[in-house]
């Protein structure tokens, strides 16, 4: 086991990012043209990053496996983006920010990381209002703002209930400027299906397009994975169909180290499974947790519709436990408090699988008016999806996998363990800990993006400047190739009995029941027997049918869902080397009297990176220590 | 409830087209129109056939991926649905479901229900963006907009570039796309210096790809996030704008 070095620059925190930007070298603008970096991904991260770097004059590629760069998953994103503005003068500062996020990352994120995260908060909000991107406003014209989770200020810029979707449309309509300006080459429809790694620095990248099946390989200076993260492992959660770790798995399996794999966050607010054939899980925004109220029936045996419960036989569990954040304590917390609700049978719904989340009280306080302008787009998608009007029954809502803090392990400038290989936004492991807050995905992918990437690869670039270029012509781009070429005969002349969404729905069973909301060492040990046992039979007897010349999800998939069975062991590796309690890892082992996370900040201040040693039943273990210099270490109270 | 569909099979680009008929048996009418697709998909693999290829992502709405006629409409027969948020007890028992891809020559099909829509990233391309550096931005609030105007951007954003419009279109016209992200930027102060340009490049690189528009209305039916055509008013009066200014500088 090795120490890992994040190379945070000394001095004081507010000052380490302007005083490293001063001290890193810099790549002029007549030299940039001479570089070339490969951006994997136009999410808010990758697109935001392919267009800065076209600004600046790099030359770039960006790859997207979508038909459209629009389409990336950063879109489905409700509530909104977090920024330390203090518009509304409710005592909100950097230094707040910075402070709520490595508290609701339950002390497991890098402190200088986090610190620039809420420095850079305002720029992004200034940049996204200069593109157009039309956040929610007052009468008086200024910018709107809302509470999220874990904050007890308002800082939440939204547009409606599609933040997302209008940032990464900002972020994509920059990149498009640029396309056009011929700074960045975009590749639709292509996947990323190997990094090359020459005398140790990343080159490039191996890719599919998935109409042609056409295998091409693509040298570079530099090679950016804006891949998002990986809550697929799970089967069910609320990411898109196509979201999986690929791109961050190959990069792993070449050398860079994974961080934290089992740190995933589970949300509160998604609608409880239906049935068997259910193909994902849809979320509710968390902002619907400003003005509804969770609850539960206090009677086990209740048979009333919850219209006709009475307050006094209702149990508000979030207000009870936490009445201090209330309903808005941060997703770990309010997830596993429904969870507990449910397993001692409290559920409501036909399979007594959900939570109520209520909006009768708000409604006579606010009026319906303000509901359906605040909320009218959720209200109108839950409908559609189950039959039912939350105007006049409540909610039923249930926790589901919806973003993983672990990713990639980078240092201060995004660089993971292959010098060359950077890795932004949700692939990559650093800002969030063991627990991200709500609207802070979007902030971290477009801090990366915007601001931190560009500036930190000139640093990478600089003393490259002049030297020989690897291309497309080395042996290690042939191997790539010829590699994904045998991995996809390999799927296609197996001919078992089974699909590759079988054997994905029950991978993600076991990830769930093991390595999900609660973790046990009996269970994990469970899950590390049964995941090897269930890829030998996949490998054995998956059936992918027609060829790798032409538009095959088939084959697509069981790329990916090979990737998720090594992944899916390592999460429960380092679930099971975590022993303790902290943010969304919650080990029952590891508890207080009343059932809270117990942290051991003596043993495991650490972030966990993990080596591929070629067997994925072995990887070997590395270390970052995690020093708090300017956050005091504390349990965490919502109380 | 069973149900027996009509699928449009095509192997490729210049393959010839042709419906197959399949049973989809034991339909939960709780399961979206895509899970039954799927599990027809499951049903074909297990007997050794190829499934149907269809684009679908993020299964909530939003992404604008999926996109089928059904029964002739497109995106099917809910208002304001896309195909994956279209579930399945919007059907009958019995019912026969015709299934096609987008039909319209400005999104050529790739294979089977898949269609290639990269004309409206095109358009895009053309100008529909504002041209902001990063980190030449003024402070957010610098910028103060009436609400009225944002609400009605907000409306225009709100597209999701699926292409249910052109689909719908007899004409196979793009206006609604084209007037939605030109009114989005063009009723924002961010959006004014290069207004006129940007619709005039817009507008035509939209007429190289689609049809023309006369006013048959159906692309607002179709679309799922209910895009006004009064846009494309709004986007006609910008372009008349354009042309006479472009005449005075001449």
């Amino acid at each position: 086991m090795t120490v890992l070095d994040a190379r945070v620059p000394e001095g004081p925190i507010e000052t380490k990012w302007d005083d490293h930007r001063f001290a890193m070298k810099l790549v002029s603008p007549a030299n940039k043209r001479k570089f070339s970096v490969i951006v994997v991904g136009t999410g808010l991260a990758g697109a935001s990053a392919a267009a800065t770097m076209g600004e600046l004059g790099y030359n770039v590629k960006a790859f997207t496996f979508h038909d459209s760069a629009r389409r990336a998953h950063s879109i489905a994103a409700q509530g909104g983006i977090n920024a330390a503005k203090n518009y509304h003068g409710d005592g909100d500062s950097v230094h707040r920010l910075f402070h709520d996020t490595v508290k609701g990352g339950d002390f497991r994120s890098r402190e200088a990381n986090v610190h620039r995260l809420a420095e850079v908060s305002n720029n992004i909000i200034d940049q996204c209002v200069a593109q157009g991107v039309p956040f929610a406003r007052e009468y008086g014209g200024l910018l709107d703002n809302r509470s999220f989770g874990g904050a007890q200020v308002s800082r939440t810029f939204y547009a409606r209930g599609q933040t997302g979707q209008q940032l990464l449309l900002g972020a994509y309509q920059s990149l498009s400027a640029q396309v056009k300006a011929k700074t960045v080459e975009l590749f639709n429809n292509t996947e990323m299906l190997d990094i090359v790694v020459v005398d140790g620095r990343a080159v490039g990248i191996v890719t599919r397009h998935l109409h042609t099946g056409e295998i091409t390989s693509h040298a570079a200076d530099a090679v950016v994975l804006a891949t998002g993260g990986y809550s697929n492992v799970y089967y069910l959660s609320t990411n898109a169909m196509a979201c999986n770790t690929s791109a961050i798995w190959r990069a792993h399996r070449k050398g860079a180290m994974f961080a934290n794999p089992s740190f995933t966050q589970i949300h509160p607010t998604a609608l409880p499974n239906s049935d068997e054939l259910q193909s994902k899980l849809t979320l509710m925004s968390e902002s619907l947790r400003n003005d509804g109220r969770i609850w539960v029936p206090k009677d086990l045996d209740e048979k009333r519709g919850p219209a006709d419960i009475p307050d006094e036989d209702r149990d508000y569990f979030l207000e009870r436990r936490y009445p201090a954040f209330g309903n808005l304590a941060p997703r770990d917390i309010a997830s596993r408090a429904a969870k507990e609700r449910v397993d001692a049978g409290y559920g409501v719904g036909p399979l007594k699988n959900g939570v109520y989340l209520d909006f009768s009280e708000a409604t006579e306080r606010l009026g319906r008016d303000v509901i359906e302008e605040k909320y009218g787009n959720l209200f109108e998608m839950y409908e559609r999806i189950t039959g039912e009007n939350p105007y006049e029954v409540p909610m039923r809502i249930y926790p589901a996998p919806h973003y993983t803090m672990g990713g990639l392990w980078v240092d201060y400038e995004l660089q993971t363990t292959i010098p060359g290989l950077f890795a932004i936004g949700e692939a990559n492991f650093s800002d969030h800990g063991a627990n991200r807050l709500g609207a802070s995905a979007l902030m971290q992918g477009l801090s990366d993006g915007y601001f931190v990437l560009p500036a930190t690869i000139g640093n990478y670039l600089a003393p490259m400047l002049g030297k020989p270029k690897v291309d497309t012509s080395a042996p290690e781009f042939a191997e790539a190739e010829r590699a994904v070429h045998e991995q996809n005969e390999r799927f296609l002349s197996t001919n078992g009995t089974r699909t590759v969404d079988h054997y994905h729905r029950e991978l993600g069973r076991i990830v769930w029941d093991y390595c999900g909301m609660e973790r046990s060492r009996e269970g994990l040990e469970k899950a590390l027997s049964e995941i090897p046992a269930l890829r030998t039979e996949f490998e054995a007897n998956v059936r992918v049918l027609g060829s790798a010349d032409t538009l095959n999800s088939s084959l697509e998939k069981a790329g990916r869902v090979a990737d998720f069975f090594e992944l899916a062991e390592l999460m429960c590796r380092d679930a099971l080397a975590r022993e303790e309690s902290c943010g969304g890892h919650f080990r029952v082992e590891y508890q207080t009297e009343d059932g809270e996370a117990l942290r051991n900040d003596d043993e495991f201040a650490h972030v966990t990176a993990w080596e591929w040693s070629g067997d994925p039943s072995n990887p070997i273990e590395h270390r970052e220590e995690l020093r708090y210099e300017s956050v005091q270490l504390a349990t965490r109270s919502y109380k | 409830m069973n149900l027996t569909l009509r699928v449009w099979r095509q192997a490729g680009p210049t393959a010839p087209g042709r419906f197959e008929t399949y049973e989809a048996k034991g339909v939960s009418e709780d399961s979206s129109f895509l899970e039954m697709l799927d599990t027809v998909n499951e049903g074909l693999i297990g007997a050794g056939h190829e499934p149907i290829e269809f684009m679908h992502d993020c299964r909530e709405g939003i992404c604008g991926t999926c996109a089928l006629m059904i029964n002739g409409q497109a995106h099917g027969p809910a208002e304001r649905t896309t195909t994956c948020q279209l579930h399945m007890r919007t059907f009958s028992d019995g019912d026969e479901i015709i299934v096609e891809p987008w039909r319209a020559a400005g999104f050529p099909i790739v294979k089977d229900l898949v269609v290639d829509r990269s004309a409206f990233d095109r358009i895009i391309e053309s100008g529909g963006y504002v041209s902001v550096a990063t980190g030449s931005a003024q402070d957010a609030n610098l910028i103060p907009i009436a609400k009225d105007s944002a609400d009605i951007a907000m409306d225009a954003a709100a597209c999701i570039g699926c292409g249910a419009c052109v689909a719908a279109c007899p004409n196979g016209a793009g206006q609604l796309f084209t007037a939605a992200k030109l009114m989005h930027l063009n009723s924002l102060p961010q959006g004014q210096p290069e207004r006129y340009e940007r619709t005039v490049a817009m507008v035509e690189v939209m007429e190289e790809h689609f049809g023309s528009c006369t006013n048959y209305g159906e692309c607002e039916a179709a679309c799922p996030k209910g895009i006004s055509v009064d846009f494309i008013a709004a986007m006609n009066r910008d372009y008349r704008k354009a042309l006479s200014r472009n005449r005075r500088s001449a």
